[in-house]
């Protein structure tokens, strides 16, 4: 479920929705969503300043929260 | 999403019949040549039309409203939301029951919410300039609360004469504060330190004939 989430705030976000994939890892302490775009969608997924990045791992640690979960995204290239 | 094609003998005459068709205007569509025009053999033999795909982008309060809808349907969570202008920004009010999460703590999660959600809006049409994002008007609430420890915090320098210094925050509620005291005339305000840990710093005002103070806000 968080997958899809991740998979859906990718995906309005980008140009190129059809090129996005969400590989799920199960780390020691967190699970790990690993991100991929579009080379030119990078931008758009990291944002300024890596704004956008940063909100997506906060809603989706939101998202992980409730569930009692903890969860970050990383963008792979 | 509505779209026409439309010939006409130069580009721009075949979007201009798109455009009344559609009734709507320039700024509210997106323009596709199919086929730039050829004026052919001494513009006599095999001229060719222009050929255009005119698409009537969706409104930006549409895209903002069917993305968080969306997301916080994977989120696991029910709520509605509820459109308000307010000057030409359009405020999104999501409203439902244990929706603390979507806020987070100081509205943290909120604003990354926002962010994103403007994002996702801005390749959208439409008047509204801005779409601010908020859970059963927790906006306002926390616009009241900044403004009480502005008070607060006035009363404090005033009684004191010693400056104070708030915690961080971010622009939208450092102008919260600077605009709560701007017409007290016994305490200044201005911001120090670099973002995001900028703060208010709150001290008296000077009388006169002491150095001038610097006068100009700086959010």
């Amino acid at each position: 479920m968080l997958r899809d989430l991740v998979m859906f705030i990718a995906k309005s976000i980008v140009d190129n929705p059809d090129k996005v994939e969400v590989n799920e890892v199960e780390g020691e302490r967190a699970v790990v969503f690993e991100l991929r775009v579009a080379p030119e969608d990078m931008g758009k997924v990291i944002g300024k300043k890596g704004r956008v990045i940063h909100a997506i791992r906060a809603l989706v640690q939101a998202a992980a929260a409730k569930e009692g979960k903890r969860a970050t995204v990383e963008i792979l290239e | 999403m509505k779209s026409v094609e439309k010939s006409g003998r130069t580009v721009e005459e075949a979007v201009e019949s798109a455009l009344s068709e559609l009734g709507v205007s320039r700024e509210d569509v997106l323009i596709e040549v199919l086929e730039e025009p050829s004026r052919g053999f001494l513009g006599i033999l095999g001229g060719r039309d222009a050929k255009v795909r005119v698409t009537v982008k969706k409104e930006k309060v549409e895209l903002a409203k069917e993305f968080v809808l969306g997301l916080i349907k994977k989120m696991g969570l029910e709520a509605s939301i509820e459109v308000r202008s307010q000057g030409d920004a359009r405020i999104l009010d999501i409203i439902g029951r244990d929706l603390g999460l979507l806020i987070g703590r100081r509205g943290e999660t909120l604003k990354h919410l926002e962010l994103l959600t403007n994002v996702v809006c801005s390749k959208g049409a439409g008047e509204a300039k801005r779409v601010l994002v908020d859970v059963s008007g927790y906006r306002r609430r926390r616009e009241k609360e900044l403004e009480e420890i502005a008070r607060s915090t006035a009363r404090r320098v005033e009684r004191s004469g010693k400056s104070i210094m708030l915690e961080p925050m971010d622009a939208r509620d450092r102008r919260i504060i600077h605009m709560a005291l701007q017409k007290n005339n016994r305490v200044v305000t201005h911001s120090e330190g670099e973002e995001p840990f900028r703060r208010v710093v709150i001290s008296l005002r000077r009388g006169q004939g002491s150095e001038p103070r610097k006068e100009k806000t700086e959010y």
